[in-house]
């Protein structure tokens, strides 16, 4: 609050920015009115001294623009239904003024902080309030975004070319040459490049409506202010979408000037480096609109009063807790393979955990998961020293396989064991799985042959609940068949032709 | 009806049956389907979801929509929650609620994606600006996902203050049963909040107390709803401590794994047990402290370099040994990594 100056009263009012209700015609057509819109306050409680007039310094164009504003809001007749975002700069303390809802928010936020509100209330009236350094660079991204997103609010952009309530820095929109506390030569672009045309960058947009830039320079210009307020008001109350109008406002405290020669300034200084200009006006054009079907919440959630139904007659599992870790690499289906698994104990009434690898190292090539099966609440759910290991390629055999808990079994999908892999004392039996699941069509049903094996040599759930599962979770009917066949090749091929319990030889001979 | 769920999207199902409608946040590895979920799920129950251009926006549309007396969430990891902290500060000196879900990774920095606890500190003793506290709820199942996300939004309106579920990559990522029953839910009535009426019209809300004396006041009346809540809100999980010599003591997904050594130490004859903090703030100390005091020894165990040790040293004080055994950088310790421990612990002490 460095610079924080005895106030203005808000109804000091401009001849020309009086309220028409207020207006009584003289000679001129206007009069000096000294009124205050009942959308102020009449005394400033919030303020902690002189609650009679505002913190703002005389002739700054906080003032002008926070009158022109109550007064649409109070002509169009929507103060109960206005809130008001106010920033962090000047205007910081706008709730003192303004009797309507009033959020203020961090600084350079409040499109963002105006977005939460306009999608909670929909219906009613939101507007930001920034100044430059708020909107144009601390909150560069949140303008652009809720402008792009056409967002259906109301953005009022206070421009005075420096920064105000921190004492006087460099702003974005700082002219060519003016010095400031942070610019103390004059702003040179070589450092600190040229000012930031905010109208002019959101004109590139397509979703804003509403885009103009005006002066609080004169009274011609105070009156086209006016105008331009009331119509962004108008566009949020007829819901047409998002509005921006740029003030270019005086701030003759640290421009150093009295009121009169910093009006002076705005129009010969600013106004041509940054020319009014209606930029926008049109109504948005959306292309037709996929909205998303509404549904009660236990059905999204998919949290029906019916269990699933289980087996009619509960497995007899021959185990508290299996640990399983199956491993290949990324479009094996490893980890739907591991889901299978869980989603099979789920249904046969265990408890059952499931953790994948995830992220890059899935890119990478590899993946792997962990499941656990057991009749009791499970502890870690990582797995450490599987009792199973489903080991889909080389790769992944020769990572996991020294894990593997003594008396274990090893289930790999190839049709030979490496030569030269020495494997700790568990069962291994290899599978060609491959090859069978591309006899049988696909490819893709490669795990699900690794699925029937292991059902096969563990028996820790049933094929029935496989079968169950699958029919849930897999919609294509030609793949389904494809996956029963499968399942059974696997399960045959186990209980068949695999030497099932062979303990690996030096020569990797498995089957 | 228990359904296979994954811990993230557990998530969003506790949130939206406990009435949350509106969702902003950003994507990051591993709590993306965090986002994802509320994508798919709160615009077909009239809800609101939108992906943010930032964490930082992010965290100031849930400001924007928790003024407005909705429940709002948003969801992130580690960089997510750094970008977030000014605005959870506004929210806590606004005295806004809402919930923030942390799914923790390897940091500092971009470190990696995998599962660390290193945000303890961040979370659970502020991590932005100024005098305040987050109710700060550790899950350590998929259930827990969708029930402490639950609590957390009763939470924070209850003492209207923000409240994060602090997760990890394995919690977030892993997939268990999940068993949720449907219940009309019950959001209170917010008559402090801005909403375009005509009885809210006198409101504000704003972090600001220009006079240092009203400031202080504001941050009494927080500091007395923060002892309310240390007093009544602590919640944690004890195992096999009857007779514990050795208490082991860690939360999330190291809590799972600290069972399962129990399981195993128990049957090697140690007298090992086990407590679980399940709210980080309010921690429970007093609880603590008092389990404590039938054992001889602590072992902390974290996903981080000490970060919770500080809050178990409170508790237990200067008169029992507190050892620490840490993983970092998205290592998570095995089970058989904690026995090797425990036997150290149980060896120093004979
Ligand atoms: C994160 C953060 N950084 C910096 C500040 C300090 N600060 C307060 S207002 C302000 C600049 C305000 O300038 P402007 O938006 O142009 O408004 P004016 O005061 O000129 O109306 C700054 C830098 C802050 N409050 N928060
Ligand atoms: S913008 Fe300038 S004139 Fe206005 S209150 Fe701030 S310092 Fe004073």
């Amino acid at each position: 609050m460095d610079t924080v100056m005895e106030g203005e009263a808000l109804e000091m009012a401009d001849e020309t920015t009086s309220s028409p209700t207020e207006q009584h015609a003289g000679s001129n057509g206007y009069e000096v009115v000294h009124s205050k819109s009942p959308v102020f306050y009449d005394i400033y409680e919030r303020k902690s001294e002189l609650k009679h007039q505002t913190h703002y310094c005389p002739g700054c164009g906080h003032g002008v623009a926070h009158k022109l504003i109550a007064e649409a809001i109070e002509d169009l007749g929507l103060q109960d239904k206005t809130i008001f975002v106010s920033p962090v700069g000047c205007s910081v303390f706008a709730y003192y003024y303004f009797d309507v809802g009033n959020v203020q928010v961090a600084h350079g936020r409040a499109p963002a902080a105006a977005t939460g509100l306009k999608r909670a209330c929909p219906e009613k009236l939101v507007l930001a309030y920034q100044g430059d350094g708020d909107l144009a660079a601390i909150g560069t991204a949140e303008i652009i975004h809720a402008a792009n997103r056409g967002e259906k609010i109301t953005v009022f952009f206070v421009n005075n070319a420096i920064y105000g309530m921190t004492g006087g820095q460099m702003a974005p929109t700082t002219l060519v040459g003016q010095k400031s506390t942070t610019s103390p030569w004059g702003r040179r672009p070589a450092n600190e490049g040229f000012p930031l045309h905010m109208s002019e960058l959101l004109s590139t947009l397509e979703a804003p409506v509403y885009i103009e830039r005006v002066a609080l320079s004169d009274n011609k210009n105070i009156m086209r202010a006016r105008r331009a307020i009331r119509k962004a008001l108008e566009n949020q109350r007829d819901n047409l979408g998002f509005s921006f109008v740029e003030i270019l406002s005086p701030c003759p405290t640290i421009w150093g000037k009295d009121p009169v020669d910093a009006r002076r300034w705005v129009a010969e200084q600013m106004i041509p480096s940054f020319p009014l200009n209606v930029f926008r006006d049109r109504k948005l054009e959306l292309p037709p609109d996929s909205a998303p079907p509404q549904r009660p919440v236990s059905e999204v959630l998919e949290i029906r009063k019916e269990g699933v139904r289980g087996l009619s007659a509960p497995h007899p599992h021959g185990f508290e807790q299996l640990a399983i870790k199956l491993a290949g690499f990324g479009g094996q289906g490893v980890l739907l393979l591991g889901q299978l698994l869980a989603e099979m104990g789920m249904r046969e009434g265990l408890e059952v955990s499931w953790l994948p690898s995830y992220g890059p190292e899935m890119r990478s090539g590899s993946a792997h998961c962990h499941v656990c099966l057991s009749t009791q609440r499970i502890g870690s759910p990582l797995v450490s020293r599987p009792q199973v290991l489903v080991a889909m390629s080389e790769i992944a055999l020769r990572k996991f396989a020294p894990q593997v808990a003594p008396e274990g079994l090893i289930l790999y999908s190839g049709d030979k064991l490496p030569e030269d892999l020495a494997l700790p004392t568990a069962n291994v039996i290899s599978v060609p799985a491959s090859r069978i699941a591309d006899k049988l069509g696909s490819a893709k049903a490669t795990n699900i042959v690794m699925l029937g094996a292991m059902l096969a040599e563990t028996n820790c759930l049933t094929r029935e609940s496989a079968l169950k599962v699958l029919e849930a979770k897999v919609k294509d009917c030609a793949l389904l068949e494809i996956d029963r066949l499968a399942l059974a090749a696997g399960w045959e091929f186990v209980n068949h032709q695999a030497y099932a319990g062979a303990v690996a030889q030096a020569d990797g001979f498995a089957y | 009806m228990r359904r296979l769920c994954k811990g993230n999207v557990a998530v969003i199902k506790g949130a939206i049956l406990a009435g949350c409608r509106a969702f902003y946040g950003y994507p990051i590895t591993p709590a993306s389907e965090i986002t994802e979920a509320a994508a798919l799920y709160l615009p077909q129950v009239g809800g609101t979801f939108l992906q943010a251009e930032s964490e930082v926006a992010a965290i100031n549309m849930v400001y924007g929509a928790a003024a407005a007396g909705v429940r709002v969430m948003s969801a992130s990891s580690g960089p997510g929650l750094s970008l977030m902290q000014e605005g959870i500060s506004y929210l806590a000196g606004a005295e806004l609620p809402c919930v923030i879900v942390d799914v923790m990774r390897g940091g500092p920095g971009l470190g990696n994606i995998a599962p660390e606890q290193s945000d303890y500190f961040a979370t659970v003793k502020g991590g932005g600006h100024g005098n305040y506290r987050n109710f700060v709820l550790a899950p350590a199942s998929v259930q827990e996902m969708a029930e402490l996300t639950m609590l957390a939004f009763e939470l924070a309106d209850k003492y209207r203050n923000p409240a994060i579920v602090l997760a990890d990559g394995f919690v977030g990522q892993m997939m268990e049963s999940l068993d949720l029953e449907f219940r009309e839910a019950i959001v209170p009535e917010k008559p402090w909040s801005v909403k375009g009426t005509p009885e809210t019209r006198q409101n504000l809300v704003s972090s600001i107390y220009l006079e240092p004396d009203d400031l202080e006041q504001h941050q009494r009346r927080m500091e007395a709803k923060y002892i309310r809540a240390q007093q009544s809100e602590t919640l944690f999980e004890q195992y096999e401590t009857d007779d514990a010599e050795l208490l082991l003591v860690g939360f999330g997904i190291v809590s799972r794994v600290l069972r399962s050594a129990v399981e195993q130490a128990r049957k090697q004859g140690w007298k090992v047990g086990l407590f679980r903090p399940i709210t980080l703030w309010p921690y429970p100390s007093k609880e603590l402290a008092s389990i404590v005091a039938g054992a001889e020894s602590v072992l902390v165990v974290e996903l981080s370099n000490g970060q919770m040790l500080e809050d178990v040293q409170l508790a237990v004080g200067s008169n029992k040994p507190v050892a620490f055994y840490g993983r970092v950088g998205g290592n998570v310790p095995s089970v058989e990594e904690i026995l090797e421990q425990i036997e150290k612990q149980m060896s120093v002490r004979v």
